[in-house]
């Protein structure tokens, strides 16, 4: 993973960057989005998983993840972006959501590639626009500026309940 | 040296909430009429033990509370009162009552004082309504009787009371400059020291106790008050209590210890070691059973002499343990550690054997590993076992349930326990509880009905309700069977129309229609009580079972009653899988359910409206689930011709399951797929395999009910929108 980032270095400096504050970002494309690195459980490179019969396309299956069963979305299908083939860099994060009940669970998200960690101060996330019906907002927790780039940050909580309102049908 | 009570008060939690079933258990079993000495004891140490821990803890309100209770039940198990049903009624509450106190100390807060006053006020008047008609019991005016008395009336002098504790009395946790503290409360205490046992102070052992005093207590403390003072160091010393004479009284000097009148109870140590409270839970063995010295001092306070006031030494002798603890019987641990002797021995018999390795010990190598494995094997049932618990405490609140509702509904109702030793799983236990109590509640207020109704019947006026649990296969089934009412058709019949499930003049077959009552919204009970009435119907029941896994089946006959079983599967245990394959994937399933596999015979094969497929199997015909079709796999097409067909039973359902290979056969551990996604339909979990892939585990019921939704989603539809309408109805 590349060196911490001038506005981290910064930031830790000042003394800005709280607990929570620091996101580990990964790429689908062209595009970076971060999770709370406190949620990131582990971080394994993708090696296949266990599909399960009529579950929507992005769930990719279920993996082992020492001895606990847990499932494995895949970010660009979920998000409706053309789906691409798994290559070496392809790794799985791991991360810890709360669940209905706020009972916590363990979801991996199929990302292409890891980037960076960066010190994200809460006040400098900004609420997502409106971008219509066009594009779902609903698991973005906020943007923000880093180095020129814009970073999505993701709400993991969310990402699992969209998903079971998505499947509770079939 | 200060102790984290912290630890210690989650112990007295857990046991005193252990102690209040006891309690109740007891209260309940003397309902009978003739009381049980041994069952009255039972609960009085059960109440006592909760009122010394509470006061250790500093819980005045539950030890005050628990004083009146003990007080009374004191009175029944000396006989002195009689044990009516009003005041078994009044105790029975008393539990409730406490058990509320103790849930509210346990999060932090107090309970709600009025209830307890009001308990304790009742409690008092029972006592002394009891105490008023005969103060003394038409016994004759024997001199044994007269000792009796004695023991009860305070000696208007005070007390002489002679202590001379173990020298291990420390390491119990007692101390005795508490107890003199204690004892002052009753009056004035002057106190005489003997140092006469005290060794050459090279010899002293500064952690035991070589004193002994001779007490005296001035006012009109009763005996039983200076017993309670010592009760918990009984059997650490030699105690002897006499009466003071009366002040200015002409009588001989004071009574010397171990004159003939003073009850003298010196009980040697002759079980140092037995918490006299804590051996009632003796075959519920707690992991760590060994009395701790939970407060005496170690080597690093060595200095301190052996004299009262030696620090800190408040904690009654309790037993120390985890935050989080769990209760295992003992056999379960010697199990344990027998196996892993085993494995141990097998280890250094492979590692022997490793060190000169050549080809003739081929075989040798072989045994070796068979017996590694099976070691292994066994130690691993045997650690799911740990987490196995009768279900018994799950029956535990059910006589409780069934007194207070039978009284209440003027019913009289037997209740019959079976198989309380079946275990089953912890977490699955815990939400049994909720679903087995509803079911029992529904029996009583729907099920059995009242005495005169049932006379005019023909039945026994008193209706029995039957519980049974046992194991059958990876399941655990639990049957519930009432010989009340049973279920109308009709009523629920017409209730489902009316609520839209069923257009009119639509008729449903007979083991449909009972189903019914698993719908949302549908009961059979005319109005809502206070006692069904809560908002929860068999539709909750029926999910909260299928949430752990497992199914619920009715059957009723009218006038008859009410069959309910339950199938649970025990989680977390081990099956014994067949694994096969389906396209790409390996599925499992359990072994229980297989009936035969079969290769596929092309002319047995028949069709049913060009879709259904049919095979002809034991003069019988039998519903042919395509796995591929199922699971959306690429199916090759055509015939069945090829493949396999594993024919596998659900209850009473039996369907083919048509398979590309069937691979070995193999114990499994079930993982649930629900703690970190869903449920999903067709699947009982999953479970991971030697290479360390996951594979799915087929559950029976889900399949066929996935293969009906997938083959008429045009029925599905309808009868979706269908209870929309009516829903819809409802809340215009």
């Amino acid at each position: 993973m590349s060196e911490m980032s001038a506005s981290q270095q910064d930031a830790a400096l000042q003394g800005t960057v709280g607990e929570g504050d620091q996101y580990l970002t990964f790429n689908l494309g062209d595009e970076e989005y971060g999770v709370d690195i406190l949620r990131v459980q582990e971080i394994k490179g993708w090696s296949g998983a266990t599909p399960i019969p009529n579950t929507p396309d992005y769930v990719k299956g279920v993996i082992n993840m020492r001895g606990t069963i847990v499932p494995v979305i895949d970010l660009r299908e979920r998000f409706g972006m053309p789906s691409r083939e798994y290559t070496q860099f392809t790794v799985v994060v791991l991360v810890r959501v709360l669940g209905p009940g706020d009972k916590e669970r363990i979801m991996g998200l199929v990302v292409d590639a890891l980037s960076e960690v960066y010190g994200i101060p809460e006040d400098e996330l900004r609420p997502p626009p409106e971008f219509g019906s066009i594009i779902r907002t609903d698991f973005i927790r906020g943007l923000a500026q880093v180095d020129e780039k814009m970073i999505i940050v993701l709400d993991a909580d969310r990402l699992l309940a969209e998903e079971e309102l998505a499947t509770e049908s079939v | 040296m200060s102790i984290d009570m912290g630890q210690f008060l989650q112990t007295f939690f857990e046991e005193s909430f252990e102690g209040l079933q006891e309690m109740e258990a007891g209260l309940l079993a003397l309902d009978s009429g003739d009381p049980d000495t041994e069952t009255l004891h039972t609960i009085f140490r059960a109440a006592h033990s909760i009122k010394g821990g509470a006061g250790t803890f500093g819980l005045q309100a539950l030890a005050g509370f628990t004083h009146h209770m003990e007080t009374l039940l004191d009175r029944l198990r000396e006989g002195r009162q009689a044990v009516t049903p009003e005041a078994v009624n009044l105790l029975l509450e008393s539990v409730d009552c406490l058990r509320g106190m103790l849930e509210a100390a346990q999060d932090g807060g107090e309970a709600d004082p009025e209830q307890a006053v009001a308990l304790e006020k009742r409690l008092a008047a029972l006592v002394a309504e009891g105490n008023d008609p005969s103060p003394v019991p038409d016994a004759p005016e024997s001199e044994e009787s007269q000792a009796s008395q004695a023991v009860d009336s305070p000696a208007p002098g005070g007390w002489r009371i002679g202590f001379r504790p173990e020298p291990h009395l420390f390491m119990t946790g007692n101390d005795p400059l508490r107890l003199v503290e204690e004892l002052a409360e009753l009056g004035e205490v002057t106190a005489e020291c003997d140092s006469g046992q005290l060794p050459a102070f090279g010899d002293l052992d500064p952690e035991q106790c070589h004193l002994s005093w001779t007490l005296t207590l001035q006012g009109g403390a009763d005996e039983d008050a200076v017993r309670e003072v010592f009760e918990w160091v009984e059997d650490d010393c030699e105690l002897t209590i006499s009466p003071l004479a009366p002040e200015g009284a002409e009588d001989e000097p004071p009574a010397a210890e171990g004159s003939p009148d003073a009850p003298e109870e010196s009980t040697a140590a002759a079980a140092p070691d037995v918490d006299d409270e804590g051996d009632e839970a003796a075959d519920a063995a707690v992991v760590s059973e060994a009395p701790a010295p939970s407060s005496a001092g170690h080597g690093d306070n060595g200095n301190q002499p052996p004299a009262p006031g030696a620090g800190g030494g408040n904690g009654q002798p309790r037993k120390p343990a985890a935050a989080s603890s769990i209760r295992v019987n003992t056999d379960k641990i010697d199990a344990l550690i027998d196996m892993v002797g085993e494995l141990v021995i097998t280890q250094s018999m492979l590692n022997q054997l490793g060190e000169d390795f050549s080809e003739d010990k081929l075989e040798q190598l072989r045994d070796g590993l068979g017996q590694l494995e099976r070691n292994t094997r066994e130690l691993q049932e045997n650690v799911m076992r740990i987490r196995m618990v009768p279900i018994s405490f799950a029956y535990a609140r059910l006589p409780r349930i069934v007194h207070d509702l039978s009284d209440k509904l003027g019913k009289q109702v037997e209740l019959k326990l079976e198989g309380e030793q079946t275990e089953l799983d912890k977490t699955v236990m815990e939400k049994l509880i909720d679903p087995l109590v509803h079911l029992v509640r529904n029996s009583l207020d729907h099920g059995i009905e009242p005495p005169a109704q049932r006379r005019e019947l023909g039945k026994p006026e008193t209706g029995t309700l039957e519980i049974e649990a046992y194991h059958k296969g990876g399941y655990i089934v639990i049957e519930i069977n009432d010989d009340g009412a049973g279920i109308s058709r009709d009523k629920l019949l017409a209730k489902a129309r009316a609520a839209g499930l069923l257009q009119a003049g639509e008729e449903l077959p007979d083991e449909q229609v009972l189903d019914l009552i698993f719908h949302p919204g549908l009961s059979t009970a005319e109005e809502a009580t206070d006692v069904s009435g809560r908002g929860v119907g068999m539709d909750v029941v029926k999910r909260n079972i299928r949430q752990l896994g497992g199914n619920i089946n009715l059957r009723s006959q009218p006038g008859e009653g009410t069959q309910l079983t339950i199938h649970l599967p025990l989680t977390l245990s081990i099956l014994d899988g067949q694994l096969f394959r389906v396209g790409g994937q390996v599925y499992i399933v359990p072994l229980v359910s297989i009936i035969e596999s079969l290769q596929i015979q092309r002319e047995k094969l028949s069709r049913v409206a060009g879709k259904a497929e049919l095979y002809h199997w034991r003069e019988g015909h039998l519903p042919v689930l395509r796995l591929r079709e199922l699971f959306n796999e690429p199916d090759p097409g055509g015939e069945l011709a090829n493949g396999l067909m594993v024919v596998v039973e659900d209850d009473d359902r039996r369907v083919g399951l048509h398979v590309d290979e069937l691979l070995g056969q193999q114990q499994v551990v079930i993982k649930s797929l629900e703690a970190n996604y869903q449920r999903v339909t067709g699947f009982a979990g999953a479970t991971i395999l030697g290479d360390g892939t996951v594979a799915l585990i087929l559950d029976i019921a889900g399949l066929v009910d996935l293969a009906q939704a997938q083959r008429k989603p045009a029925d599905a539809a309808a009868m979706r929108v269908a209870t929309e309408e009516a829903h819809g109805e409802q809340t215009q």
